[in-house]
């Protein structure tokens, strides 16, 4: 039994990690009783578990994650839905629509439309499965997107949404932070939207480094001082966003769960998921990204008509 | 423009090389990773004249379809010569020296790579000979195989390559291009550093079996060094940017690890 | 680095762009008639090409190579050499580039390039003659995108102008019927210099050196040649298909009249520190 790393020290593939009866886990393999790592990534050991957190990697959806993407196919009643890594989502009327819908989907939801919603299924055969029945999971408009990598995902967000809600308490934004690496964000001023997008920033070129919510903590809080220093006599409106404007006429057949009075549901801070917070705060639930030694297979949910249908369907009629 | 004169001796009277190496002597070696920013990974390297940049792309949606491999990524590698890395210009046109050595580089570096995590999907690796000046397959796969880590691709190794071969009668590594042009014979070369075996070998020229013997041997040697450099070039680039303030407060503060 | 509109952008980003240009802005900050930073660096591949150059164009890259290859003249033009340009689209430099033989807009950018260098007829072609009907200088220049952050046309302009501005290469004789060097190094004989200025119409805007999100919303673009005396030695309207005025012609020629000096003195100081 004996350990080669050191704490959060930064390990590259075929670097080896453990020797003895150690349990491979997400980023490193096993071969022969001892364990390598397989990416670039900080090891960790938790219990006699060894895993590397990887630092950099395209998106691979899990159940649960909250993403956000891009329309860029409207087939019968599925859209096609980009969200970055090697699989286009698939997100089928069902799961977006209350019924009866139109047979032209594309009257709702059409190309280049961004939506933010769930990973519902996913296996590396049929790729991901995607559903807008949730609570914060809608058309986006306006606002901007920002694109980090999905690796440092888990440092915007923070231990339980720590650096996440610092930035959004501070600069008073909206923010849906998706786990496939796209930020949605908007505020009025567009200063502080700048000042957002370089925090983001500030924090995926850092993100292996400690202290990294005060740092950027301080950075901005220097900012909108500087900001407000230099238009004293304009104070930057940041209040009062219009994030939950709706035209009914346009957006009321998206479904919004249990017909919450939209508005409302979206101020707090459930923005960044509660799926996602939970899976952040408790790493052991990961899967490995390596699964040489427990290869457990998903059911596929090979046809996409399968789909079980949500539950939330019968509140659907409350909505309006 | 102006041709080459083929020299007298490829290894003089006090065996060193035309450009002064001993015989199990590297030329000098840079490589630099996260050299692209539009490319998911990507690493270049120098050795020698030789200049090389590699990028990867993906794992990412495969083009044409009909590529689609049901139960791995496909490893698509696309290796080039820029017309102007060669004392003629060389034609714009991909030729089948190109495309040969392209599979051979993917299939050196197939075997590390845990295609199967990527089902349907493609892994693209694309190399661009700068300048050539030997070696150039070897040198692409040191630098390919470092972009593959820098785009967070799961594998069991970096792969190191060298290629050693024979001038004036005597085995030498890292042939540099008038060695590989006017020397006895070539043997580009990769291992899988921890078990040494070998998963890149072409040979021109002649040897008798127990020279073929010994330059293996100097190639798993050269390739060892080689893996070093390659180690240090990846972890510089992750490793670099940790700041010294983490060294006050380590104890205090494992935050990311338990963001993650 | 030319017609995007097919691929797809999403609303949020279309939006956001037109937004900040109602405000005057851009989304990387700069102001509708500025380039982004210019970086060249010579004599890249020094062992193997005449002149080479590497130039970023903020987080666009490419590498121009020239070779001087000795070859035969054109039938009609018995005193003459001649320079050739060409581009490829690497697929290393974007994942929007296709593997495989170039599309229509990897032959437009070659094509725009080389007009750029031709039409201002940059390089003393009948300089380069050795013997007349005999033996020429060919001069090819050839261009790898290594980034793609939008506006390959004027990064490839600037890295050929650089890279044709170093070459350096050994003089030839006919001596007894055969070719021999005379042991002088020659420079390419270059009578001016052009270099392209591309401007982005989206909407009503006009923007200089567009970014690749610009040019995935842009109309239509306007790439044009200037050289030394301002004179527009090449123009090429493409990745779109909006219309222009004449009035936005017009400005467009006033932008790039205005950046074509700084690129210009650009390439001359980069080109200094080759003897």
């Amino acid at each position: 039994m004996a350990i080669f790393f050191s704490k959060r020290e930064i390990v590259i593939p075929g670097q080896l990690l453990a020797e003895g009866r150690f349990r491979p886990s997400m980023g490193t393999y096993e071969q022969e009783g001892k364990v390598y790592s397989a990416v670039v990534g900080l090891a960790e050991l938790r219990g006699n578990t060894v895993k590397v957190v990887p630092l950099q990697g395209v998106y691979i959806p899990r159940e649960g994650d909250f993403v956000i993407g891009t329309i860029t196919v409207v087939a019968g009643n599925n859209w096609k839905v980009d969200i970055g890594g090697p699989y286009l989502a698939s997100l089928h009327a069902n799961n977006a629509l209350r019924r009866p819908y139109d047979d032209d989907i594309s009257r709702y939801m059409s190309t280049g439309d961004v939506i933010s919603a769930e990973v519902i299924a996913f296996d590396r055969n049929t790729g991901p499965f995607l559903s807008m029945k949730g609570r914060g999971l809608r058309k986006l408009e306006g606002g901007m997107l920002v694109k980090i990598s999905p690796a440092k995902i888990p440092r915007v967000i923070g231990l339980r949404g720590s650096m996440i809600n610092m930035i959004k308490d501070l600069l008073r934004i909206h923010a849906f932070v998706g786990q496939n690496g796209i930020i949605w964000i908007r505020s009025r001023d567009l200063e502080i939207q700048k000042l957002a997008v370089k925090a983001f920033k500030m924090i995926e070129a850092e993100a292996h480094t400690s202290n990294l919510t005060d740092r950027v903590n301080e950075m901005l809080k220097n900012a909108l001082a500087e900001i407000k220093g230099s238009s004293s006599s304009e104070k930057p409106e940041v209040k009062g966003d219009d994030v939950t404007e709706r035209s009914p006429d346009e957006k009321g057949a998206i479904v919004s769960e249990g017909g919450d009075v939209p508005g409302s549901d979206m101020e707090d801070t459930s923005e960044t998921s509660p799926e996602n917070e939970e899976a952040v705060a408790t790493p052991e639930s990961e899967e490995p990204v390596v699964e040489l030694e427990t290869s457990e297979e998903k059911d596929g949910t090979s046809d996409e008509l399968e789909i079980p249908e949500n539950e939330s369907e019968s509140k659907e009629v409350n909505e309006e | 423009m102006s041709p080459e004169k083929k020299p007298d001796n490829l290894i003089n009277a006090e065996g060193l090389r035309v450009d002064g190496r001993r015989i199990d002597e590297l030329r000098p070696i840079e490589m630099k990773v996260g050299v692209l920013k539009q490319a998911d990974g990507s690493a270049s390297i120098r050795q020698g004249k030789t200049y090389i940049i590699a990028a990867v792309y993906g794992p990412r949606e495969l083009h044409p379809r009909h590529l689609t491999l049901n139960d791995r990524a496909y490893l698509r590698v696309v290796y080039r010569m820029t017309t102007f890395s060669v004392p003629d210009r060389k034609r714009p046109a991909p030729s089948r020296r190109e495309k040969e050595i392209s599979m051979v580089i993917a299939n050196a570096l197939s075997p590390v790579i845990f295609l199967e995590e990527f089902p349907k999907a493609v892994i693209d690796v694309f190399v661009t000979v700068i300048q050539a000046d030997g070696g150039t397959r070897c040198a692409a796969i040191n630098a390919a195989s470092l972009a593959l880590a820098d785009a967070g691709i799961p594998m069991k190794s970096l792969v190191p390559s060298v290629a050693v071969g024979k001038a004036e009668g005597q085995l030498i590594v890292d042939l540099g291009d008038e060695e590989d042009k006017y020397g006895q014979g070539d043997i580009p070369m990769a291992i899988l550093p921890h078990t040494e075996e070998i998963v890149l070998l072409q040979q021109d020229g002649s040897f008798t079996r127990e020279e073929i013997i010994e330059a293996l041997q100097m190639g798993i040697n050269s390739c060892k060094y080689l893996h070093e450099v390659q180690k240090d070039a990846l972890k510089a680039a992750y490793v670099g940017a940790t700041s010294d303030e983490d060294e006050e407060n380590d104890d205090e503060d494992d935050d990311y690890l338990d963001d993650l | 680095m030319g017609d995007w509109s097919s691929e797809i952008i999403s609303h949020i980003d279309r939006e956001h762009i037109i937004s900040l240009l109602n405000k005057g802005e851009r989304s990387d900050g700069r102001a509708l008639d500025e380039f982004r930073p210019i970086e060249i660096e010579v004599g890249v591949v020094p062992a193997k090409a005449e002149g080479s150059a590497l130039v970023r164009l903020g987080d666009t890259s490419v590498v121009a190579g020239v070779k001087v290859l000795v070859g035969d003249p054109f039938p009609d033009s018995p005193d003459e050499g001649f320079v050739m340009v060409t581009a490829e689209m690497s697929p290393m430099a974007s994942p929007l580039f296709d593997i495989g033989p170039p599309r229509e807009d990897a032959i437009e950018l070659a094509r725009v390039v080389d007009r750029g260098v031709r039409e201002s007829e940059t390089v003393d072609i009948k300089k380069l003659c050795i013997e007349h009907g005999k033996y020429v200088y060919s001069v090819f220049a050839d261009v790898y995108p290594l980034e793609y952050d939008g506006n390959l046309i004027d990064a490839s302009s600037i890295a050929v102008n650089a890279a044709l501005a170093t070459t350096r290469f050994p003089e030839m004789k006919v001596e007894d019927d055969t070719l021999v060097e005379t042991g002088n190094i020659l420079s390419i004989p270059l009578t001016n210099t052009a270099v392209e200025v591309t401007i982005a119409k989206i909407g009503t805007y006009l923007v200089v050196d567009p970014i690749l999100k610009e040019e995935m919303v842009q109309d239509t673009r306007l790439t044009i040649a200037v050289d030394e005396n301002e004179n527009m030695t090449a123009m090429q309207k493409g990745g779109g298909t909006g219309p222009l005025t004449l009035d936005e012609i017009d400005q467009s020629m006033g932008i790039a009249i205005k950046r074509s000096h700084d690129i210009i003195s650009a390439i001359k100081d980069a080109a200094k520190t080759i003897k």
